[in-house]
């Protein structure tokens, strides 16, 4: 029993973690339609962004917590950055073009952005400091549940509950959903689809950090090629949730989390990245539409 | 709509002028926008081109100079850019616009003398270069005559029938473990190893076409990319049969009935049978394109429902599509394996589809030409420029994206073939 | 009488929970032109979709009859294989294959009526050539009653609207139909091209001996070449019958004017 709590909690965590960076691929998807492979990249930026202010600050003198504070801020800040000038970059001009175009693009920018910070940085591991807190009450929990796994899970919640709530109350949140429905009728009553993408990229680019920082201190360390791995194992998530969806998001990575979990802990953990593969090609294959999409038909 | 009029009086101007103020009013803004984009990508840049931290040794390294080459470049590049934009939009209109070797090229092929001439004179250079240069040189063009076979092969997946495949060296593996597991447990040797390989790359693309490929275009791309991924963990942790990441080495070299070469020899032939099997590519897949069937598949691609109006069956031209490629990827599968002589799951990493990719957009979808031509610049340069190549990725990237927003037909963009008709009797001509 | 070469039972497509086509009923007979008109929105070419394969039915029949064949119910059958049957279709938001050129896009039309395959493609076999040959002449004898034969080289992206449209009625003639579904053919044209194209449309029917169903706004093209003309409104068949019936039909006018003028 205590195995599976461990098992359980293990997979929430990083079943969170899927679901932070799985909003960005559903929010984008689901406004312009395109897989933006680069944001695994954007995540690993955010961790390494975190990472270096981390460092600096503690070469400093700065005490724990507000270095977590400050490296989660300029992750975030660098993120939403990096994510903000990429679309600017290598997605907008290509608006309009053929369909493939833009997923040709972001699967160069994707190799650009590992490349660049290898080459700028390393390309071995770096240790990443563990940031997060020790909660005194987690102790209760010994065994199946750390301070970081209870920080990430509630962090994902907090940030999910209120990215909803920004989605659903305020006007740009009801910009998105129209540009979503309909970008050429959001665009005749006053929308500004430019503004609206942007800002689709700056959150779902922030959301990324937060997890990038988060998962880089509960693990201890960080390269540049975390995020390709953690970019489609989000995405999976995002596409077993239902894409465009963004409740669909979460519970996506909710489950993803889970069956890794639970497939490395009790079968075996040679395969770990081959199960999450092969759920993705099971689910796009069986239901493209995923566990809360709904099925479109093509219109001609 | 002001920015297109403002683009062609600038167009008027001298090309000086146009080049410093396009897409501006005047040289003062553009002046500005310049100085403000490398601001911010010196923001943008800052913690990760400058700060670089040790972590356990807690100490800092502050790389000042990477700000400054930034801050120069992105302002210079900015000119650039703003001016490819604007020039892109003033040539729209002209939707086959040409560059000038493509102009050369063309010069050529019309002149069946000078076609022909060009051809002789490629075809001896290449039969004697391996007795030209040395074993390291021949073994660098074997490299580069596998990529440009890998590259014609997925060219007919992407370019041709329009399929975003991402998992394609899982095929590549399939062929070169198919050589060297059968080699090793059965003796089997390379020819008939070749048409297995060959076989089983066609085994596996119906295998996971008949599901996936009803998929619409950026899921199949995500499905072949797991697929890939799928393939290289299993090749890496199924140890028992594939021996896991240390690979399977002492795989039989190519022997010629019977005889076997010594080291350089073989390479030698390797060298030839590469040849050959590219010879035999290009063969077909120029009879291919402006075949009934080849045609369907470039109608897959321009828009499957119109083709499907048109009596295609998308089913069956995509897996078709799939399966040929998967076949050529099969063939240079068992000739790198042969080549190598030792093969393990590293060498079929997604970067190797990757750069197939990157031969084939950047090379110019659909056209062998192209192809050839992305092939060469992007194996054969970083390998001669050494010091060039730990940024022969960051370089990919960065040329995939420019190609996709400045020239999306590619470096060599494809040509339909010109039919001629005269009453009474039809007759063709390229 | 002679036999309908379509036969629509009762059909109905929904959307969600739209209903874009409610019970239509419809028939086409041999060697026909039939209208079917009805403003926009009101499901006229979700109804072409329906009868081609593109969207399968929510319910009711489409039998499709070729002539001296038997009836044949199709919902549900693939797109492709609705085409090689005998019925071909133009789009209503053109549909041609843009980076490849005009002559091109008409042999592709006769994708379904030939048989060469890979081995043929690789060995050009005498059996191919001829084959091909044939492809050719019949796609430049298309081109040519399009009056577009100039053209058979340019990529179809470069050709200019009207011409496009044209050239989408040659590609579906080159898959060799018994019943030729043409999805607002006029739409975009100026006054003489729609001239020119009715005449085509009457030229063709008569050339190819087959029937034709027609969208079209252009009132003037449907009462000088229709047969007979459906009116939908709404997803629902208001009114049918010979183009002077449909045009003093009440609810006709009704529809087409609007409730006020008709009050
Ligand atoms: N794929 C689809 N999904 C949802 N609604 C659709 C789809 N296709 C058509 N419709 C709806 O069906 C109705 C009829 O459309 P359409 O057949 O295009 O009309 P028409 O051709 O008569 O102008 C419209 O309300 C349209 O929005
Ligand atoms: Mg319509």
């Amino acid at each position: 029993m205590e195995y599976f709590l461990e098992l359980f909690f293990g997979g929430l965590t990083r079943g969170s973690i899927y679901a932070l960076i799985a909003l960005g691929y559903t929010m984008v998807y689901g406004i312009i339609e395109l897989i933006n492979f680069a944001h695994g990249e954007i995540y690993m930026i955010g961790a390494f962004t975190g990472l270096i202010v981390a460092g600096v600050l503690g070469a400093l003198g700065f005490p724990g917590s507000a270095i977590l504070v400050f490296a989660i801020v300029a992750a975030v800040i660098y993120s939403a950055a990096y994510g903000f000038t990429i679309e600017k970059i290598a997605y907008r001009p290509l608006r309009g073009a053929a369909r493939l175009s833009p997923l040709i693009s972001a699967i160069g920018m994707s190799i650009f952005l590992q490349n660049y910070v290898m080459l700028a940085q390393t390309s071995d591991f770096l240790p990443f400091p563990s940031l997060l807190p020790e909660l005194g009450f987690v102790k209760h929990f010994k065994g199946i549940l750390g301070s970081s796994d209870f920080i990430i899970i509630v962090t994902t919640i907090v940030v999910c509950v209120a990215l909803t709530l920004f989605i659903k109350y305020t006007k740009m949140g009801k910009a998105m959903r129209a540009t979503a429905q309909n970008r050429t009728m959001a665009q005749l009553v006053g929308v500004s689809v430019d503004t609206v993408i942007s800002v689709t990229f700056i959150i779902g680019s922030s959301l990324a950090a937060v997890g990038g920082v988060l998962i880089a201190s509960h693990i201890g360390q960080i390269n540049y090629y975390i995020g390709f791995i953690a970019g489609l194992k989000a995405f999976t998530a995002a596409v077993l949730g239902g894409i465009g969806s963004i409740p669909g998001a979460m519970l996506g990575g909710l489950v993803l989390g889970l069956t890794e979990a639970f497939a490395t802990g009790y079968v075996s953990s040679d395969y770990e990245d081959v199960f999450a593969f092969a759920l993705l090609v099971l689910i796009l294959i069986f239901r493209p539409s995923g566990i809360m999409g709904k099925e479109k038909i093509q219109k001609v | 709509m002001s920015n297109v009029t403002k683009a062609d009086t600038g167009a008027s101007q001298n090309p000086v002028a146009f080049f410093l103020t396009a897409g501006c009013e005047s040289f003062a803004e553009s002046l500005r926008k310049s100085v403000l984009a490398s601001l911010w990508f010196i923001f943008l840049t800052f913690p990760i081109m400058v700060i670089k931290v040790d972590t356990i040794n807690k100490t800092i390294d502050w790389r000042w100079m990477n700000m400054a080459y930034i801050g120069i470049g992105t302002f210079v590049l900015s000119f650039v850019w703003r001016w490819a934009l604007a020039r892109k939009e003033l040539t729209k209109e002209e939707s086959t616009r040409e560059n000038i070797s493509e102009k050369m090229l063309d010069r050529i092929s019309s002149n069946s003398y000078a076609k022909y001439g060009f051809l002789a004179l490629f075809a001896a250079a290449a039969v004697v270069f391996p007795h030209a240069v040395g074993m390291y040189q021949t073994n660098i063009m074997i490299s580069c005559l596998i990529y440009i076979v890998l590259g014609l092969g997925l060219n007919m997946v992407v370019g041709i029938a329009g399929l975003l495949h991402l998992g394609y060296v899982a095929f590549y593996a399939v062929g070169a473990y198919s050589y060297a597991l059968l080699n090793m447990h059965y003796g089997i040797g390379f020819w008939t190893a070749l048409p297995i390989g060959a076989l089983f790359g066609v085994v596996f693309a119906v295998l996971l076409g008949l599901p996936v490929l009803r998929l619409r275009g950026d899921y199949l791309a995500i499905v072949t990319l797991g697929f890939g991924e799928i393939v290289r963990l299993v090749l890496e942790n199924w140890g028992d049969v594939t021996m896991g990441p240390s690979g399977i080495s002492g795989i039989d070299r190519p022997g010629f009935f019977g005889v076997k070469f010594g080291v350089m020899d073989s390479i030698t032939y390797a060298y030839y049978i590469m040849l050959g099997l590219l010879i035999f590519t290009i063969f077909v897949i120029n009879r291919l394109q402006n075949s009934r069937l080849g045609r369907a598949l470039l109608a897959l691609r321009e828009d499957e429902i119109a083709s499907q109006a048109m009596g295609i069956d998308r089913t069956k031209a995509k897996l078709l599509a799939f399966a040929l490629g998967s076949c050529w990827a099969g063939l240079a599968g068992v000739v790198f394996a042969a080549k190598t002589t030792f093969i393990n799951p590293a060498s079929f990493t997604f970067w190797e589809s990757a750069i197939v990719l990157s031969v084939v957009v950047i090379g110019g979808m659909g056209s062998i030409r192209g192809v050839i031509a992305g092939a060469v610049i992007l194996v054969l340069m970083p390998e001669y420029l050494r010091a060039f190549s730990e940024f022969r990725m960051l370089v990919f990237g960065a040329t995939m994206v420019l190609v996709m927003v400045f020239r999306p037909q590619g470096l060599i963009s494809a040509k339909r073939k010109i039919y001629t008709y005269v009453k009474g009797k039809s007759a063709t001509n390229e | 009488m002679s036999n309908p070469v379509l036969q629509v039972n009762d059909i109905s497509m929904d959307f969600g929970g739209i209903r874009a086509l409610d019970e239509i009923q419809l028939d086409v007979r041999q060697g026909e032109i039939a209208a079917l008109i009805g403003p926009n929105g009101a499901g006229k070419t979700t109804f072409f979709n329906c009868i081609t394969g593109i969207y399968t039915p929510t319910t009711g029949d489409v039998l499709v009859s070729p002539e001296g064949g038997a009836a044949k119910r199709i919902n549900g059958m693939k797109p492709n294989l609705v085409t090689e049957l005998g019925m071909a279709r133009t789009f209503q938001n053109i549909r041609l294959f843009p980076s490849m050129t005009v002559l091109e896009n008409v042999m592709i039309g006769t994708h379904c009526r030939t048989r060469s395959g890979l081995w043929g493609a690789v060995t050009r076999n005498r059996a191919t050539r001829k084959e091909e040959a044939d492809t050719i002449e019949k796609s430049f004898h298309l081109l040519e009653l399009m009056n577009l034969e100039q053209y058979s080289n340019e990529l179809a992206c470069n050709l200019p609207y009207g011409k496009q449209r044209r050239l989408e009625i040659a590609r579906a003639l080159a898959t060799g139909p018994f019943l030729l579904l043409l999805d607002e053919p006029a739409a975009g044209m100026n006054p003489q091209e729609t001239m020119a194209l009715k005449e085509l449309v009457l030229d063709i029917r008569e050339r190819f001996n087959i029937s034709i169903l027609l969208i079209e706004h252009d009132m003037k093209m449907v009462m000088s070449t229709s047969d007979r003309v459906f009116v939908l409104e709404y997803g629902r068949l208001i009114a049918h019958g010979t183009p002077k019936e449909v045009s003093e039909n009440p609810a006709v006018i009704k529809a087409y004017l609007g409730e006020d003028e008709d009050v």
